[in-house]
Parts: structure tokens; C-alpha cells; sequence
């Protein structure tokens, strides 16, 4: 597995440790001020690290086990906070939509944005280079930019759904109603990243060293046996990769259906997901110390859930290694 | 790329028969996706040209031009409504856009770099810290950090914004996976012994080598920061300091809530979105061939 390969396998091979052990023998002052210079170049990143993400996690977990009392003020109330979180409805539904969510967009998109590559790998034509920038656009347009187009696209005064479905005497659906907006949100999410995946498994496959093809070939493989067979396993560390990506960014679901709220006439409520209902608890009801207790829950599961996925692929090992 | 352009031009037989044959299909499917992902840039291209009526009701629908042309009317109200606000929001985004990008792509250099090529004490617990980091919601952390910032008066400052900025833990996880393959311990040894101090070391030999690494952690952290939403959203109330995402979805806000005044906000969002998006399309269309190899630094390990 990608991520978990720079710890373990912190230097290049097993020549470096016998090689530091003859150094600190030899030089052990210039291993010291060596040391030295390492933490030097490191402490920048590790102030930042303290001050903007432990800091605040811990202070989240501080505010998270008190609760403010309209008659009583600030009183400890230990996991009270918790209790009431993984008892509360909304809280419940916000992680149940974003789970099931999560399970059926990221098949969805690895397999968009993994066709389109071995397509784009496969054909080297002008119009190919062309299509790939196209599709890769969406990631440098705003995710608060790329939901309200699509936002306008779905609208009935705006779009042009209900033109479309005119032609065919029909009325259009209206993507953000309670039975479409699953789909209306997959759509918008895809859209926005599908091509940003492409191209990191892209650019996974052109390194791949074109003499294995050959050789496949002279063995009789076909097209399609060499993508499914040589070029999909190649890249399953990419694949990987993207899918720890895209877990921990549908988890943390915010900005499209904040963005969307508005326009979805109530079907997007401000506890459609964890994070838009931590939002509405802190900024509309101030209530710091429940939001802090929904912000650090939800750190904790998505945190929990791509450990398990990360133990687990590297368990399998072979081809995610 | 160049080598298969070298190769298609000695065979431009294979090429044509290949063309012909077998890529009419993946060709097909390509023209197809490539119609998907630009038909909401295309409504907004054309959306931008129309006036309110048009915008309701055009002649020829929503995804043609309209009779009128208003393009240059919709940009002249745009950039003079409220004392010229959108201005002021992009430069605000540049602002925190650039200060955060370069900011947080030193600190990850520095440390990415620190990582790779020294041992110390902790080292090994850090690279453990980093990688667990790397799995956090980062939105997880907005809540907490508002409060904290609002405790030191820091909220409704461009700092509230550009200083969380400054984490970008994959930055650090890529430089260090890239350093530690891309910079010879050899050559480091080479200059110390030639007498060069650390810091010159570092920006004489280990940095130049790291350049595409740089481009692309660079890249992404400017990025990031500006899409950035839900940060400046929850740190921000002052409109003078909004980020472009920010002041798009107050506008979108007002709309939506009056709707006499909506129709004349619409056609503000819908230009402000087009123009919002020309600097990073730009941007990315001119530096394509740093991110394209870049892309890939943290998956090819």
C-alpha cells in the first residue's frame, strides 16, 4: 500500500542502516549536528502540525465533554455529548446518507475515471490529448463554482431539462427532489473529480514500461486481456491511492449540498450530512461544545474507516502492495 | 509524448490503418464524455451572454445564445455592483491563494525533505503522526479551530484563513516519498565535504532536483486553498474579506431569499462564476506539462 510504504521502508534499502551504524561510529559529533539539522528542517511542519491539527482536535475533544446550560452555564457532562450524538436522528441519518452514499458513488467513479484512463492510454491521438484536458478541467473549477452550474442545469427556470424532456411531450424530473437528489448529487461529485482521478491513474500507466505489452502480445493477449490483466494490477496502487482520497472526501461531504440547499425547495436539510449539521449547530443554534462533539466524532469514524480499509488491503498484500 | 510522436511519424501507414479501423469506437466514447464534462462550462459560457429576460426566457433556449448580446453589460455590472465587491473577492482569493500555496509548499519541502534525508530523534514517530494525519477530515478540524481563533480575536482576519492553510500533511507525505528517491545521499556527502553548510546544500543541490515535486505540491495547495469553502465560510463575517467561493454563495443566498431583487443577482452569479474560473483554467492549461508528470509523484511509489 502507497501511503503506509514511507514508514516502512523509511530509507532506500537495507545498505543505509549498516551504512548510518558505520557513520555514528566514525563521526558521532557530525551525527549529532546531522540530527540537528533534520529537526531543524522538520520543526516548521511540526509547529503547524501542533497549532492547526492536534491543537484543535484536542481542544474539540475538551469543548466535546462539556455542554453549555441555559440556566446552569458551562457544566462537565463527560460523553454526555456523545450519548446524545449517537442517539440523535439527525446526526444518524447525516452518517448513514454519507456511508451508503460513499459505497455506491466511489465504485461508481474508479470505474469512470479507470476506463476513461486505459481508453486515453490505449488511443494516442491528437483528439485524445485534447479529451483528456477537457475532462480534467472540472478540478480546476471550485466545488462551490461546479455544484451551482449544476445547480442551474437542474433548475426548471434555468436548464434546459425541461426543453429536453418537451421534446418527448414529457416533464422533466427535477434532479434535486427527495427520490433523484442521490443521483442529482452523485452526478454533480463525479463530474467533479472523475477527470482529476484520471489522470493520476493516467499517468500510472504511462509509467508502466511498454515492453511488458510486447511480451503479452507474442504470448497471444488481446487488447482487452492486456488492460484487464497487466495494465489494471499495475496501477492498483493508484487505484488504492484514490480510493483513500475519495472515502475521506465523501465522508466529509459539505460544500455541494450546502451549495444546493437553497435550490433543492427542502430536500436538503441542514442535517443532510455530519458536517453541514455540525455547521448549522455551531453558526445558527451556538452550540460549540455539541458541533465540537460532531466534528470529533466524525474525525474518529472517517479515521477508523480508512485504517480498516488501509489493514485490510495490505492484508490481502499481492496486488496492493 | 515526444516519443510517440517520433514513433507514429515513421509509421504513418500503421497509424492511419489503426485509425480507421479500431479507433472509431473509444473515439465514440470519448467525444461523448468530453460533450458531458463540458456542458455545464458551455451553459455558463452562454448564460453569461444574456440579459434577465434572456436568462428566463431565451430564443433559442437555455444551451444557445440569445438574440441580444449582453456579455459586455453583464462584466460592466459585475465589476461596479456594490463598490466593485467581486474585485475585491478575487484579489482576496489570490491573497490567500498564493501567501497559503507558497507558505504551506515550504513548509512541506522543508519537512518532506528533512524526512527523507536525516535520522533523528522521533523521526520514525513523526512519520507515523504524518501518515495517521493524512486520514483526517480535515473539515473536522474547522469547527474546533473557529472557536480557538475566535478565543485569540483571530476570526475576520485574512490570518484566520491563510494560517490553517498552512497544514497540508499529503504535501509533506509527497516530498518526503519524492526526496527520499529523487536526491542521492552521495551527492549530499559530495557537498558537505566540498564545504558547503547545510542550507546550502539544501538550496544548491537537494532543491533543483525536487523541482517537479515542488510544482506539484505547489499546485495543489493553491489550489485547495482556492477552493477552499468551508474554512473562510465559518472564519469570515466582514464581506470585505471574502474569498471568491464565499461571496459567490452570499450572492446565491440573497437570490434565492428576495426574489424582487433576484433576477438582477443571477445574472451577477452566473458572470462572476464564468470569471472566477478563467485564472485556474488558464493556469492549468499553460502549465500542463508540470502537473501531468507531477500527478503521479505519490502514486508511483
Amino acid at each position: 500500500m502507497a501511503l503506509a510504504r514511507a514508514v516502512d521502508t523509511p530509507q532506500q534499502g537495507p545498505g543505509s542502516t549498516r551504512d548510518s551504524g558505520r557513520r555514528r561510529r566514525g563521526h558521532g559529533l557530525n551525527e549529532r549536528k546531522r540530527a540537528r539539522t533534520g529537526l531543524l528542517f522538520v520543526t516548521p511542519f511540526a509547529l503547524v502540525f501542533v497549532a492547526f491539527l492536534l491543537l484543535p482536535l484536542a481542544y474539540a475533544l475538551y469543548l466535546s465533554l462539556y455542554s453549555q446550560g441555559l440556566a446552569t452555564g458551562l457544566s462537565f457532562t463527560g460523553i454526555g455529548n456523545y450519548v446524545t450524538a449517537f442517539t440523535d436522528p439527525s446526526f444518524l441519518r447525516g452518517v448513514g446518507f454519507v456511508v451508503v452514499f460513499a459505497l455506491v458513488l466511489i465504485p461508481v467513479q474508479m470505474f469512470v475515471s479507470l476506463a476513461l484512463a486505459l481508453v486515453l492510454d490505449a488511443v494516442a491521438t491528437r483528439f485524445s490529448r485534447f479529451a483528456r484536458l477537457m475532462i480534467f478541467m472540472p478540478y480546476a473549477i471550485p466545488v462551490v463554482i461546479g455544484a451551482l452550474m449544476w445547480g442551474f442545469l437542474y433548475s426548471p427556470t434555468f436548464g434546459p431539462l425541461q426543453q429536453i424532456f418537451g421534446l418527448f411531450g414529457a416533464d422533466a424530473p427535477f434532479l434535486l427532489s427527495p427520490g433523484n437528489v442521490f443521483g442529482g448529487l452523485m452526478n454533480v461529485v463525479t463530474w467533479q473529480w472523475a477527470g482529476y482521478y484520471m489522470i493520476i491513474i493516467f499517468a500510472a500507466l504511462q509509467g508502466i514500461d511498454s515492453s511488458v505489452y510486447e511480451a503479452a502480445r507474442i504470448d497471444g493477449a488481446n487488447a482487452w486481456q492486456i488492460a484487464l490483466r497487466i495494465k489494471v494490477p499495475m496501477v492498483a496502487s493508484s487505484l488504492s491511492l484514490i480510493l483513500v482520497f475519495a472515502l475521506i472526501g465523501t465522508l466529509q461531504f459539505f460544500s455541494e449540498p450546502q451549495i444546493l440547499r437553497l435550490m433543492s425547495n427542502g430536500t436538503i436539510t441542514p442535517d443532510f450530512t455530519p458536517n453541514l449539521y455540525a455547521f448549522s449547530q455551531a453558526f445558527s443554534y451556538a452550540n460549540f461544545n455539541y458541533a465540537s462533539a460532531i466534528s470529533f466524532s466524525l474525525g474518529i469514524v472517517v479515521f477508523i474507516a480508512v485504517y480498516v480499509f488501509l489493514f485490510f488491503t495490505r492484508k490481502r498484500g499481492g496486488s496492493f502492495q | 509524448m515526444t516519443t510517440a510522436n517520433v514513433s507514429i511519424a515513421a509509421k504513418p501507414i500503421d497509424r492511419r490503418r489503426a485509425r480507421g479501423k479500431g479507433h472509431l469506437a473509444p473515439h465514440l466514447f470519448l467525444g461523448f464524455l468530453v460533450c458531458y464534462f463540458l456542458v455545464p462550462l458551455w451553459w455558463l459560457i452562454v448564460a453569461s451572454t444574456k440579459d434577465v429576460t434572456g436568462l428566463f426566457a431565451g430564443a433559442h433556449g437555455t444551451l444557445w445564445f440569445d438574440k441580444t448580446f449582453a456579455l459586455f453589460s453583464n462584466l460592466k455590472t459585475l465589476f461596479v455592483y456594490n463598490d466593485g465587491i467581486y474585485v475585491r473577492w478575487m484579489a482576496n482569493s489570490f491573497l490567500y491563494a498564493v501567501v497559503g500555496g507558497l507558505g504551506a509548499t515550504t513548509v512541506a519541502v522543508l519537512a518532506g525533505y528533512g524526512f527523507a534525508k536525516f535520522r533523528f530523534a522521533g523521526r520514525s514517530l513523526m512519520l507515523w503522526l504524518l501518515l495517521g494525519s493524512v486520514m483526517v477530515p480535515l473539515t473536522a478540524l474547522v469547527i474546533p479551530t473557529f472557536i480557538l481563533f475566535a478565543n485569540m480575536n483571530l476570526t475576520d482576519t485574512v490570518w484566520a484563513v491563510i494560517l490553517p492553510s498552512l497544514l497540508n500533511p499529503f504535501g509533506v507525505y509527497l516530498m518526503n516519498v519524492y526526496a527520499a528517491d529523487a536526491v542521492p545521499d552521495e551527492l549530499l556527502d559530495a557537498a558537505r565535504v566540498d564545504g558547503a553548510g547545510e542550507v546550502r546544500t539544501f538550496l544548491g543541490v537537494a532543491l533543483p532536483l525536487l523541482r517537479p515535486a515542488v510544482v506539484t505540491v505547489l499546485l495543489l495547495s493553491i489550489v485547495g486553498t482556492w477552493n477552499n469553502y468551508f474554512l473562510p465560510l465559518a472564519m469570515l463575517s466582514n464581506t470585505k474579506l471574502f474569498p471568491i467561493t464565499v461571496g459567490i454563495g452570499l450572492w446565491q443566498g440573497q437570490a434565492m431569499s428576495n426574489n424582487s431583487g433576484g433576477e438582477n443577482l443571477w445574472g451577477l452569479i452566473i458572470t462572476g462564476s464564468l470569471i472566477s474560473i478563467v485564472p485556474l483554467v488558464i493556469a492549468f492549461l499553460s502549465l500542463q506539462k508540470y502537473w501531468q508528470g507531477g500527478l503521479s509523484v505519490g502514486a508511483l511509489k
